[in-house]
C-alpha cells in the first residue's frame, strides 16, 4: 500500500497519513468552458482532487477525459470518472491512455446510471465490461503494462485507482464483501456514495475494519450537503440506493425557511468531524453539486484547510 | 421459447393499406404457445382487419392458414403453390418466419404482425419473462441458475450494482435485482465465497456482437 503507484498528489495526501479531502465537479452541457473553469478555481486550493463526473446520470455532457484535462490546465488535479455504460473494452483503453497523456493521474471506475434515467433513453447501453472489471483492467494496463488481450504498452498509464461503494444499496449484507472484492481487484482507494444514514455507514466501516479492508485501500467518506427539505426529500425517494433518515428530513425542515441550506451545512460539517475520528476512513469526498462555490467555506469551517502541500 | 408481441392493428393497417387480397400466416411453433401468433389469433387478426376496413368503405379478402413452423424450409414449401395469388402476405410467426419466407418467395411481399421481443417463458397466466440473452457461452451454473447478462440490466457479471435496492433493479421498481437474488440464494445455501471470486470480461464473441450467427452441425448436414 505505501509503495507510489501514480504519483497523484491524492496518493501523496493519502500515503502521508494526511486527511484526505476531494471534491467534485460536472462537465458542461456544451463546450462552453467558462462555468467549469469558475467552478473549478472555487475548488482549487481546497480540495486535494477534484472528480470530474462522466455523463453523470446518463445525461450528455463534455467528455470526462476532455474535462480532466481543463482542470489539468487549471492547475487542479482531477480525478477522472470513466463509467461501463457508454464505451466498451477499445474506448476505454484508449480513453484511460490519452487520459494519461493529458497529465490525468486518478480515476474513478463506476458502473454508471442506466441509460433510462437519462437525456437519451432510447440508447443502446454497452457494459462491455463492468465496474469491477474495469478497476481490474486499469491495474493490468498499469502494472502489467499490458492491454486487456496481453499485447505489450509502450508507456503504460500510472492511474492511481479509485472505485465506488455504496454501503446503503441491498442487499446490505454483502456491501462490504463487494468492497473486498474492489480492492482485490485493484482499487487503491474508494470513495463511497452520500451518507446520511450515520448509523448504518458506523456498521458498513466496522465490518470493514474488522475484515482488514482498511489497510489495503483508503475509504474517502461520501458527503453531500442538503440545500433545501425539498432536496432531501427528492434524494430519499428518486436516487437509487440513496438512503436519508426521515428525522434528518425533520432536522432540516425545523431550521425554518431561509436557514435550510445553513442547516444542511451544519450537518456536513458535523458528519466531517466525525469521519475524521473514524476507524477506517482515510478522508471526505464533498459533493457539493451546483454548489462548487460553497467549498471553500464547507472546507473551512470543518477544519479542513489548509490542504497539504506535499511535493 | 421466442415470446412475442402483437404489433397495433393500426400498425398493421398501414402496411395492407394498398392491399385488397392478403394472406395471414400462423405458426404452430413459439408464437402459438405464448399466444401471439397460432390458429386462434390469425382467426383474430382476419376478422379484425375486415371489420376496420369494412368501415373505411373498402373490402378485404382475406385468407387463413397456420403452417407447423414458419422457421423451417420443409413446412414453408407447403404454401408454394398459392402463395403468389395474394397481394401480400401478413406472418404471424417471429423475426424469422417473414424472412424465411421471403427468401423462398423473392416476389411475393411480407409483412411482420408481430414485434419479436425475447427468449423466455411464461411465468404465470399471460405474463412472459425474459431468461436468456443466447450470448452463446452459457454460464448460469456459476450463479446458481440465474443468468446476470439476460435478467442484470447491466449485464454486470460481478454485481450487484449501487443501484439495487430492496431487492428491485434501478431501472424500475417492477424489475426484480437478479443479483439481488444471486447473493440471497448463495447466502442461503453457504457459498458466498464463489462470489467473491473475480469474474473476468466476458468474451462476446459468441453473441451477436462477434456477427450474425451460425450452428453447423456436420453428421445432419447433407
Amino acid at each position: 500500500m505505501n509503495d507510489i503507484k501514480s504519483g497523484s498528489n491524492l496518493e501523496k495526501v493519502l500515503k502521508s497519513g494526511n486527511f484526505a479531502f476531494t471534491g467534485e465537479c460536472g462537465p458542461p452541457k456544451g463546450a462552453n468552458v467558462d462555468h467549469l473553469k469558475e467552478n473549478l478555481a472555487f475548488l482549487k486550493g481546497n480540495v486535494d482532487a477534484v472528480n470530474i463526473t462522466d455523463n453523470q446520470t446518463a445525461v450528455v455532457r463534455m467528455s470526462s477525459w476532455a474535462a480532466s484535462a481543463i482542470a489539468v490546465q487549471e492547475g487542479v488535479e482531477p480525478n477522472f470518472q470513466m463509467v461501463c455504460r457508454d464505451r466498451n473494452r477499445l474506448a476505454m483503453m484508449s480513453d484511460v491512455l490519452g487520459a494519461y497523456a493529458m497529465g490525468i493521474r486518478n480515476m474513478l471506475c463506476l458502473s454508471g446510471d442506466h441509460q433510462i434515467f437519462g437525456n437519451h433513453p432510447e440508447a443502446k447501453n454497452v457494459y462491455d465490461i463492468d465496474s469491477m472489471q474495469l478497476i481490474n483492467l486499469v491495474k493490468t494496463m498499469r502494472d502489467e503494462e499490458q492491454f486487456l488481450n496481453g499485447e505489450p504498452i509502450d508507456g503504460s498509464p500510472k492511474m492511481f485507482i479509485g472505485a465506488a461503494s455504496n454501503p446503503f444499496a441491498d442487499p446490505f449484507e454483502f456491501r462490504v464483501y463487494r468492497l473486498a472484492k474492489k480492492i482485490n481487484a485493484g482499487a487503491d482507494f474508494i470513495q463511497t456514495q452520500c451518507i446520511y444514514n450515520m448509523d448504518k455507514f458506523r456498521q458498513f466501516m466496522k465490518m470493514a475494519v474488522d475484515m482488514g479492508l482498511c489497510e489495503k485501500c483508503y475509504i474517502l467518506a461520501g458527503v453531500t450537503p442538503l440545500k433545501s427539505v425539498g432536496m432531501a426529500q427528492y434524494m430519499a425517494k428518486q436516487v437509487p440506493g440513496m438512503d436519508v433518515p426521515p428525522e434528518l428530513i425533520e432536522r432540516l425542515r425545523g431550521a425554518g425557511k431561509g436557514k435550510f441550506a445553513e442547516e444542511g451545512i451544519k450537518i456536513a460539517i458535523e458528519q466531517i468531524e466525525e469521519f475524521k475520528q473514524m476507524e477506517g476512513v482515510a478522508g471526505v469526498h464533498l459533493m457539493a453539486i451546483e454548489w462548487e462555490h460553497k467549498v471553500a467555506e464547507i472546507a473551512q469551517r470543518a477544519g479542513m484547510l489548509p490542504r497539504p502541500d506535499i511535493s | 421459447m421466442i415470446v412475442a408481441d402483437r404489433k397495433p392493428l393500426s400498425e398493421i393497417l398501414d402496411m395492407i393499406t394498398d392491399r385488397d387480397k392478403i394472406l395471414i400466416m400462423g405458426c404452430k411453433g413459439c408464437v402459438t404457445v405464448c399466444n401471439v401468433g397460432g390458429v386462434k389469433e390469425v382467426q383474430i387478426l382476419s376478422s379484425s382487419l375486415k371489420i376496420a376496413r369494412k368501415k373505411e368503405g373498402r373490402s378485404l379478402t382475406v385468407d387463413q392458414i397456420t403452417i407447423e413452423r414458419q422457421c423451417d424450409p420443409e413446412y414453408i414449401e407447403q404454401v408454394k403453390a398459392t402463395i403468389n395469388d395474394y397481394d401480400a402476405v401478413i406472418s404471424m410467426a417471429c423475426g424469422v418466419g417473414p424472412q424465411f419466407l421471403s427468401e423462398a418467395y423473392p416476389q411475393q411481399k411480407f409483412f411482420p404482425a408481430v414485434n419479436t421481443k425475447f427468449f423466455g417463458g411464461a411465468t404465470s397466466h399471460g405474463i412472459w419473462e425474459e431468461r436468456c440473452a443466447g450470448c452463446g457461452t452459457c454460464v448460469i451454473h456459476y450463479f446458481d441458475g440465474l443468468c446476470p447478462v439476460a435478467r442484470c440490466s447491466k449485464s454486470l457479471m460481478n454485481g450487484p450494482c449501487g443501484g439495487s435496492s430492496k431487492g428491485y433493479c434501478e431501472i424500475s421498481k417492477e424489475v426484480p435485482c437478479i443479483w439481488d437474488m444471486i447473493v440471497k440464494k448463495k447466502m442461503e445455501q453457504g457459498r458466498l465465497d464463489d462470489l467473491l471470486c473475480f469474474t473476468p470480461a466476458k468474451n462476446w464473441r459468441t453473441s451477436r456482437d462477434g456477427g450474425p450467427r451460425k450452428s453447423v452441425r456436420e453428421e445432419l448436414a447433407i
